[in-house]
Parts: structure tokens; sequence; C-alpha cells
């Protein structure tokens, strides 16, 4: 018999293992995966993991492509983290992601064809404040009805689509297009792109603002009263309110950041790697950021490295895909299986596994 | 009196040991209780009570031991199998579920159990029959913490058990309510079910139980028949040692600290109770104690006072400034400072370490923060300060707070408000759960503060803990606080009328 | 009989038609949700439900067994949700996450080699004249046996949450795990045979979508029908025949959207195509402001993991 018991304190080194542990055992389990579908697992596997960073044939154009994938990753997964400590669950972050996009490329556009250094930071202000528009609505509808901010947010992304849809079709849609659905393309508008600063490395702003996330998050989680008050709420919401914190103030702030970072991203990649407000402009970054934030235990540091993962499996899945025709699908199951194996693999942290059974009376 | 044992042996337990890591909750422990029989099992808080019992009924199975019940071996695997064999449990915290009615909760107590219709009219019968009043279709959520176990107990009679074991049961009941579960008792007794009757309070035993197996660290310390004893005799087995009462030092009161004046506020607890019109002060150097049973507005008080519940300004007063609008950061500030009830998860967050608890309450009057940023070095001092002054034992300040014993996150939490210099301390059941050596020292601690001239409020349910250290008495009923007066000549019926005497049960008992 | 180009009768009975995926969704995690778990994976299990029900009813020729195969899809999954979260303590919230992005990705696999194929045809039940009574006879009477199953199966689950034992020690679980614990209830299995009708009734809801309502398959068919049945549970306060009412006020909306668009309404496509969503949140806001009078009916213990200690 097995039987689990409560560590007095949580384990450090699980704590770190964990992730490790469930990347491999996802590794495993994706093989069989790939197995069953007909492929040789051991080639998917290192066509994934090891092609895209190693393989000289395709390094160089995937190596780039992992801080591309990586930054809107990072930048929405970090927000999400601070929400998801305190118990606030802002999954609607593909919702944010789209807002900021449509906002900060629409503040763009409004402006063509003004060519002046400001018109960027204009549309990064625009698109961080569209994602923080889109999630203030679950965050007010929490704090002043009670309302779920969970089913809310969510049900804000199909509301989301339709706006894209509807933009890419119509307002935004561009004049000189003949008639395509799609905006102009920002990445060929000087004062609006996004470039890649140097050459080769996929380094655009957006990357950088993830790196300084990062390190701000960092900080703000460890030394500032505020990420206290984050953990706080999280771990034991009473408590937090005898420490005086007001609830309400923290859905609103926690929403607020990640609506607000999403945003970001979603300008980011509209007017840098994709360059256009088209119908499929978003490509579940905001919810593969749900996985990332859990993967790096929702602290900083780790969900920079899992960012790096989980965007190397999708350069990888491309690759696959592209070389062994493995279905483009696999690969989202194939990360949704390493979530469930690191929420199974996270009882270690807190819980001993004792083998044996109990002794019964003698 | 009671109805003594028959002499035939009903329960018989003998070596049983039970051990969880890092600590021996039962060790080798044997005694036997006959039919009709009152058995008091007593011991301290941690003494391995609660566990023994469990296993009794089946929700813990031993390591090492056996049991015989009726003459044959006993190893329930669950309580299911217990209770087909005639035990019956009355819980110290209860087995019920608030938002289901008072037929229901009996129904998931029993085995097979009757139409709900002839349920309800059972649980009138046996209520009436033993003076236990109840009304089947009401929602439990709504009933006092008296009528609650009642429900409890109705459950196991409709079993009819062969022994009812009751967990520190007067803990929730007025006085004149634990004069009439007595009665009910005894009439038990009388009628062949033997009682296992667990606490710690002696002259309860005394009034009460035939035999009593004393318990300490988990090992059987002494057998004794409880009339032939003093309560000063078993309270020295029970705790090993000599206690000394606290001592105090006559006081001049001062000037009005915190002034309470018409404070009405709703529960945000769901079947919670809302405070109607509370109004007290206290003086610098006084302690006020305010007694009730469990579920009267205690906690709402506690909300209301520390600032985590906001009312009208003027329905509190700090040191005049009123203050009942304000937040609890903002009444640290002004020089109050509470200590909540539940230790893990409301004064105490249980993953955190001992810094991070001490920063929790401690920011605003400790100046740990500093522009939005912690001071971590000030915050660990600060910890270990608390730590060295009231003597918690603990590895170091950054164990998580879960894994310090009940007694020592006890002193801590408490240590923590105490040493902020605060002029109004507020503490809500300062040494529940808590062994008595430590239950002790807090209390010495909290009456030091008021010599030094802090006002203190302390709420509790222990009536002989605030005779013991209140200058002033009080006593919540159902949400209102009665007119506080000193504790010098109080005598027990005079608080249990406070308290609000039986709870419409009189009238019952009088049939009998 | 006609209003604007759209008949009442065929509205109603097409909304009746367009309910039946989220009643059966949502009565599945009421009965999980009154056990106290709450599992977001709906849309998950839903999904999987429709594409194992295609492939079933594809590869058998039978669209019977095809909702056994879309059942017994999703209840894997649920399968994997109840071990995580009742074995391994794994936080719920974040398992039923894991569970639709799983879930999304999986079924897109698997359905990779039937997008573009019709599955084989579920025959409407024959109610022989009960069918030409003028008005109600379209309404009530033209419809498929998962129509009259889904409010069968509604009623089954009001009455034995209402009237049997099983329901009462149901209910008890989802209010106070430690006390039913203690009264020696077994926990973790009464809410894993929950979770595991939760998945099987989505799974059902599933695979009427893709057999009889589309019907085809496509990539992320449900758009959102899962999300919809677990606030529709919210909405009805977990009260069974409520479900009934929120799923069909739901199903008019989509179905009067629908008949808008192909009508030619002046409203754009992706407007009318959101209003089901932005109703939904409307009425969530609706249920949980009158002073948390929705979530006084919610399982005490929603959401809480359990772990018998001591």
């Amino acid at each position: 018999m097995v039987r689990l018991e409560k560590r007095p304190s949580p384990s450090a080194f699980w704590q770190w293992a964990t992730p490790v542990l469930a990347v491999v055992l996802t590794m495993i389990a994706g093989g069989i995966m790939f197995a069953l579908l007909g492929k040789n697992p051991v080639e998917a596997i290192r066509t994934i993991f090891w092609d895209p960073l190693f393989n000289e044939q395709f390094a160089a154009y995937s190596r780039p492509q992992l801080l591309v994938k990586a930054g809107p990753l990072i930048l929405i997964a970090v927000g999400l983290s601070l929400g998801f400590r305190a118990g606030i669950w802002n999954i609607g972050a593909e919702g944010q992601y789209i807002m900021g996009a449509i906002f900060g490329a629409g503040v763009g556009l409004a402006l063509y064809p003004v060519e002046t250094r400001w018109v960027f930071p204009l549309m990064v202000v625009a698109g961080v404040f569209g994602g923080w528009l889109w999630a203030m609505i679950p965050a007010i509808l929490k704090t002043r009805f009670n309302t779920n901010e969970i089913l809310v947010s969510l049900l804000l992304v199909y509301v989301a689509q339709n706006i894209l849809a509807s933009m890419s079709l119509g307002l935004l849609r561009n004049p000189e297009g003949g008639g395509f659905p799609g905006s102009r393309n920002l990445g060929q508008i000087p004062a609006m792109a996004n470039p890649e600063l140097i050459p080769g490395t996929g380094m655009h702003w957006g990357v950088i603002a993830a790196f300084v996330v990062v390190i701000a998050a960092y900080v703000m989680l460890q030394r500032h009263i505020l990420g206290f008050h984050i953990k706080l709420s999280g771990q034991a919401p009473r408590a937090a309110r005898f420490a005086g914190v007001s609830p309400q103030r923290l859905v609103v702030l926690c929403m607020g950041i990640s609506g607000a970072l999403a945003g970001a991203a979603g300008l980011f990649e509209v007017a840098g790697p994709s360059g256009q407000i088209s119908i499929d402009f978003n490509v579940g970054y905001g919810f593969t950021a749900i996985i990332v934030a859990f993967l790096g235990r929702l602290n900083p540091i780790g969900i920079l490295l899992a960012g790096l993962l989980m965007a190397l499996t999708y350069i990888g899945g491309e690759l696959a895909s592209f070389m062994l025709s493995l279905p483009s699908a696999a690969i989202q199951a194939f990360q949704g299986m390493l979530l469930f194996f690191l929420l199974a693999v996270d009882l270690l942290t807190n819980y001993r596994v004792r083998f044996g059974a109990k002794r019964e009376v003698a | 009196m009671t109805g003594t044992g028959t002499g035939t042996e009903l329960l018989a337990i003998s070596g049983v040991t039970k051990a969880y890591p890092g600590v021996v909750a039962n060790s080798d422990v044997s005694f036997s209780i006959s039919e009709g029989e009152v058995h008091a099992l007593l011991g301290e808080n941690g003494a391995g009570k609660s566990t023994l019992v469990k296993m009794i009924y089946g929700l813990v199975k031993p390591d090492a031991g056996s049991m015989r019940f009726r003459g044959a071996d006993y190893a329930p695997a669950e309580p299911r199998a217990a209770r087909a064999a005639g035990v019956a449990m009355v819980f110290q915290h209860f087995s019920l579920f608030e938002a289901l009615n008072v037929a229901e909760n009996v129904a998931l107590g029993m085995e097979n159990p009757p139409p709900m219709r002839e349920l309800a009219s059972r649980i009138k019968a046996v209520s009436e029959e033993y003076g236990l009043p109840l009304d089947p279709g009401r929602m439990v959520g709504d009933l006092s913490a008296g009528e609650r176990q009642r429900v409890e107990i109705i459950r196991c009679l409709l079993q009819d058990p062969k022994l009812l074991i009751m967990d520190e049961p007067t803990s929730v009941l007025t006085p004149q309510e634990v004069e009439i579960l007595f009665k009910t008792l005894r009439q038990l007794s009388s009628e062949g079910t033997a009682i296992l009757y667990i606490s710690h309070k002696l002259e309860e035993i005394r009034a009460l139980c035939d035999e009593a197996t004393i318990l300490r660290r988990g090992k059987v310390v002494a057998t004794c028949t409880p009339r032939e004893r003093s309560a000063r005799e078993m309270a020295e087995l029970m705790v090993g040692a000599t206690l000394t009462p606290p001592a105090r030092a006559a006081q001049e009161k001062g000037a009005v600290a915190l002034e309470v004046a018409g404070l009405s506020v709703a529960s945000p607890i769901p079947f919670g109770t809302s405070l109607k019109d509370v109004s007290f002060a206290v003086r610098k150097g006084e302690v006020l104690g305010i007694a009730g049973v469990a579920g009267n507005g205690q906690d709402e008080l506690l909300l209301a006072l520390s600032g985590e519940l906001r009312c009208s300004a003027g329905a509190v007063r700090i040191d005049g400034v009123p203050m009942g609008d304000q937040g609890p950061n903002a009444r640290r500030a002004a020089g109050l400072v509470a200590a909540p009830e539940e230790r893990l998860g409301h004064a105490a967050a249980p993953d955190m370490s001992l810094v991070e608890n001490a920063l929790l309450s401690g920011a605003v009057r400790k100046g740990l923060v500093k522009g939005g940023f912690i001071d971590w070095a000030a915050a660990g001092e600060f910890a270990a300060g608390i730590v060295r002054d009231f003597d918690v034992r603990t590895p170091g300040t950054h164990v998580a707070a879960r894994a310090l014993s009940g007694g020592n996150l006890q002193k801590f939490v408490v240590g923590r408000e105490l040493s902020q210099a605060p002029s109004v301390i507020v503490i809500n059941q300062p040494t529940w759960g808590v062994d008595a050596a430590a239950a002790a020292a807090i209390r010495q601690a909290i009456l030091d503060r008021a010599a030094g001239g802090a006002a203190v409020v302390v709420i509790s349910q222990d009536l002989d803990e605030l005779l013991e250290i209140a200058d002033r008495f009080a006593a919540l009923n159902e949400g209102r606080l009665t007119a506080p007066r000193p504790v010098e000549g109080l005598t027990i019926d005079e608080i249990g009328l406070m308290m609000g005497g039986a709870h419409g049960m009189e009238v019952a008992h009088h049939g009998h | 009989m006609d209003i604007g180009g759209i008949n009442p009768a065929i509205l109603i009975a097409s909304l009746m038609v367009a309910s039946v995926p989220i009643i059966l969704a949502a009565i599945g995690e009421l009965v999980v949700e009154k056990a106290g778990v709450l599992n977001l994976g709906v849309e998950g299990m839903m999904i999987m439900g429709a594409i194992c029900g295609f492939a079933t009813a594809v590869g058998t020729g039978n669209p019977y067994l095809g909702f056994v195969g879309g059942a017994a899809g999703a209840m894997a999954l649920a399968l994997v949700f109840g071990f995580l979260t009742q074995f391994l303590l794994a936080n719920q919230v974040a398992t039923g996450l894991a569970l639709t992005l799983f879930g999304l990705g999986l079924s897109s696999m698997i359905g990779q080699g039937y997008v573009g194929i019709k599955p084989p045809a579920t025959q409407k039940l024959e109610l022989g004249p009960l069918a030409d009574i003028p008005f109600f006879g379209t309404i009530l009477f033209e419809h498929d046996w998962m129509v009259y199953m889904s409010i069968a199966i509604i009623a089954a689950v009001w009455a034995v949450l209402k009237y049997t034992r099983t329901g009462l020690i149901l209910r008890a679980v989802g209010e106070s795990h430690d006390a039913a614990h203690a009264l020696g209830y077994k926990v973790r299995r009464i809410r894993m045979l929950a979770v595991l009708f939760g998945g099987a009734m989505s799974g059902l809801g599933g695979a009427y979508i893709s057999l009889i309502r589309v019907p085809q398959w496509t990539d992320g068919i449900t758009a959102g029908a899962g999300w919809i049945a677990l606030a529709i549970v919210v909405f009805a306060s977990w009260k069974p025949w409520r479900v009934l009412l929120g799923a069909y006020l739901f199903g008019g909306i989509t179905v009067l959207q629908l008949n808008l668009q192909a009508a030619g309404a002046r409203i754009p496509v992706e407007y009318l195509s959101m209003s089901p969503y932005l109703i939904t949140i409307l009425v969530l806001v609706i249920m949980s402001s009158g002073k948390g009078k929705a979530a006084l009916n919610a399982p005490a213990a929603l959401g809480q993991n359990f772990h018998a200690s001591r």
C-alpha cells in the first residue's frame, strides 16, 4: 500500500526537481504517443528537443526562433504567475493578448502614415492599455458582483476572437490589400515596426521587455511588501486580511498586471514577428503561458527557463511536423501532457510517499 | 448519583500503541470499562486522548495492542463497523453538515435510516425523552453550538449504543446546559449505557464520572476514582508538575484606551452571528474578559476590533480617536494589536516561515517595511526576539509555522502581538488547545502587559481562565454583549445566566 | 406564422436541439460540484467525447455505439483528473485547465483522419401522430432520442439528489469532507464516481455535437460549450431543473443569432457570434450579484482537496 505523509516544511529539493522529473516523464509518455502514431520515438524526441538547437541544417533558422517564441510566453506567464500565486485565476490571457494587439496596431494604423519615432512607444502604451482594459472586465465583475473570474476571463477570449475577426475584415483591413482580410504589415512601416534588434538572435523589444519583467517580478516577490502580500493571499487568505491586505485591491492589481503584460506581448507580436492583424493572428500563447507559469513553479526565474523550453517544443514541433510529418496537434497534446505530469509529481514537494502497509493489530 | 457500572466488562483495551512521524500518540495504553459505567479519560491537550478514541471508533488503526468489546475481539476497520458493534461517538469538532437539516444529518450517521418522515418523528420522540428538544426540519447551520451537540447526541442515541464516547462535550455549553447534559448522561448510564467521557476539566469529572484513566504524553500515568481524589491531586497527575497560578500586582486603572459604542455589524461568515449594539470600554491597565458559548459572535467581535471587518467610524475608538472605518494596519499604527483564535490560517500562514509570519502583523509597528521594500534582517531579528522572549521551542526562525506544535505556535502568535508595545490588546481564545505550562506562561505575559499599562480584551470560552485573569467580565450571547461586571463576587450561576442560561431547555427537563 | 423570416415553432424546436450538449455537460458537472469537486476540464472532456464518439460511429457505422464511445473517451480523461486531484492532491483549477488543453490537442490529433467525413445518421424518434399536432408537434415530438434522454437525465439527477440516500451522501461529501470522513464515508471513492459520471455526461454532450448537431468533425468543434456549461451550473445555483432553463436560454440565443445571420440581418456576423458568450457573462453577473445568494447554494467544500490526516 502507498501512503502520503505531509512534510513539516515543503521540500526545497523537490521544488526544483519536480519540473525536471515532469519533463523526463513527458518525454517518455510522449515517445510512447509518437510510437503509437507510427513514428520512431527517439527520432521524434530528438527532432523536438535537440535538432532546433544543434542540428547544423536547422539551427540557423531555429535558434533565433527560440527567443521569438519564448518572449511572449515569458511575458504573459510572469503576469499570470502573480495572480495564480494569490489564488486569482486569469485564464483569459489569450483574449488580453488579442486586445493588446488590436489596440496597439489600431493606434499605429490610425496615425498612418506619420513617420516619427514616438509612434512605436505610443503603440506599446496602447497595447498595454488594451490588455489591461480587457482584464479589468473580469476584475471589476469579481470585485463588484463576486462573479467567477475564471469563467468570465475565459469567455472573453471568444469575444476577443470575434472582435479580431471583425477588425481584420473591417476597420483595420488594409485598404490597399485588394480586399483580402488582414491589416497593413506593420513590420514594413519603420515607425511602427518591432524589428529584430541584433540580426540572427531573434531579439526584439518584446524579448527585452520579458527579461526586464522577469527581473522586476523576482525583486518584487523577494523584497517588496506587495510580493509578500501576493504570496500570503494565495497561501492563507484569512491571514492576508489579518495582515491588512484588501482582497479587492489585489484582484484588480493582479488581473491588471497580467492583462497589461499579455497586451504588451500581443503588441510586440503584431508589430514584429507576425506583422499584421489577421483572423488567425493568435496561436494560443495565452493558453500555453499557463503551462509555462506552472512549469516554472510560478517563480520568475523558473518561468524564464520554462518559457525557453516550451518555445523549444513549438519550434521542434514544427520541425517534426515538417521532417517526420508528425501531426501539429501532437505537440499541443504533448504540452498538455507536460502540465499533467507536473501536477502529478508536484505532491512530492509537500508530501512524502511511504510504501508498505500500516501495521495491523497483532 | 450515577448508576455505577454493573461490573460486567464492556470494553477492554490492552497495550494499544500508535505512533505518528515524530510523535508517539499512544504508548502501551490499557484500561477497561464496565457496562453502565461513566469512565473519564483525562489528560492535557496532546496527551493522546483523541487518538485513543479514534481507534475505538475505527477511524485510526493501532500499530500494536488489542481491544475486546462485549467479550469478543474488537478491531473496527471503519466507523461503520464500530457503530454496528454498538459504539457511538459525539465529536469535539462536530461532524455535522451545516447546509443539511437535522433529520438529514441524523440519517447520515445511521446505517439503515428509516424513511425521512418516520425518522423525523423518532428524532422528536427521543429528544423529548432525554430532555434535548430538537426540530428535525431545521438547518443545522442555523443552530447554536449546544443545539448542534444535541443533534450529535440524538444521532448516537437512535442507534441504541452500548458505549457512548463524548469528546470534550462541555466546551460549547453554558454552565446551565452542562447540568442538563449531565442529567441526560446519568439517565443513560442508569439504563446501562457506558460512557467514555473525555475532558481536561477536573470538577466536571469529579461530578460525573465513576472511574478515571489519566493520560500524559500518550501513556497511562494513573487510574483512580475521581470522587475520592481532589481536583488538585488529579491536576498534578495530569500535568506532571505543580502549577503556580499567575501572579498579578494591584493596578491603578488609567484613562479609557478602547471604547466600543453601539457596534452593529453583519457577519461575513456563512451561518455566522451578526453583532448587535455591542458597547464597552476598557481602561489602561485593565483586563476585560468576554465569555460566551462558541458561535455567539466571538469571531465577529475580534474581526470588528482588529479592523478586518469595518463598521462606522465612531463605533470603535482607540485613545478617543474614531477608528471604526479603518483597516487593520491603521489600527495597529494607532496602538491596537489583535490575536485571532485560529492560529493556522488566520493568525499565521501555515507554510510560511516564522520570519515571514513575524512580518505578517509586525510590519507597521516594528517598521519592517521601508518605502515598500521589506527589511528582512529586521524581520528576522523581530522573529528571533519573539522566539527568545516567549520561549518558543523551534529549531529556528526559518521553520514553517505549521511545523510548530499548537502550544509553541500560540506562544509565537501571542508573543508577536505583545512584543509590539501595544496600548490595546485584543485576544480571542489565548490558550485554546495549549498545554498547561504554555497556557500559564501566556496568561502571565498578558497580565504583565496589563500591569505595564495596556488595555486588554480577552475573549475566551474557558470560564476558569477569565475568572483568573480578568478584572471585569461580560458575555456574548447571540451577538449581544451583556453589561460588563466586576469579576469579584460573581457566582457561577450569575455567569451562566449572563451567557444565556440554558437556551430554552429548562421546560423540557421539568418533565423528568 | 413567420416573424422576420423565422418560424417560431422551428426556432423553439432547434433551440431544444442546440441546448442538448450543454444540458448534458452541465448536469454532469453539477453532480461533480455537488460532491465538492470543481472540474474545469469540461471543455476538454466534451471535445474528447466529440472525437471519440465520431470515430466510433464512423468505425462501427452505428451512431448509438458512437455515443458509448464518446462517453468512454471523456471518462478516460475524467479518470486522469480524478486520479490527479483525489489521489495525488493536485490543484483542481490547474488540473482542470490541463485537461482542457490536453483534450483540445489530443482530439485534434485523433481527428486528423476524420475531417470531411459524414457520420452515420441518427434517426429521429418516430412518435407517429403526435408529431402532426400543429405547432407543439414540431416543438415537442420531432426530435432524436438524445433530446428526450437529456431531459430524463435531469429528472433522474434531481430525484436522486433530493430523495435517495446516495444523493444525501453525495451532498454531504460536498458540504464537508472532514465530517463525512469522520462518519466513515469513503470521500475519495464517492468523489471519483461523481467525476466519472461528469466525464460520461460531458462525453455524451460532445458526441451529440459531432454526431447530430453539426454533424461532422472539425478542430475545436465544441467552441467553448464546456465553459458555458460551467457557467450554467452557477446560473442554476446547483439546482438540476434550473440547468434546463439556463441551457434553453443559451440555446435560444445561439439559435436566434444563427437565424439572424442566415436571414441576413444588418448586424455583422462577428457580433452575432459573440453574443452567446456576452449573454452568458451577463447572466453570471446577475446570478452572483444578489448578495452572495447563488454562492450560498454552492457546496461548501467545492474545490478543496481532501487528505485524511490523523
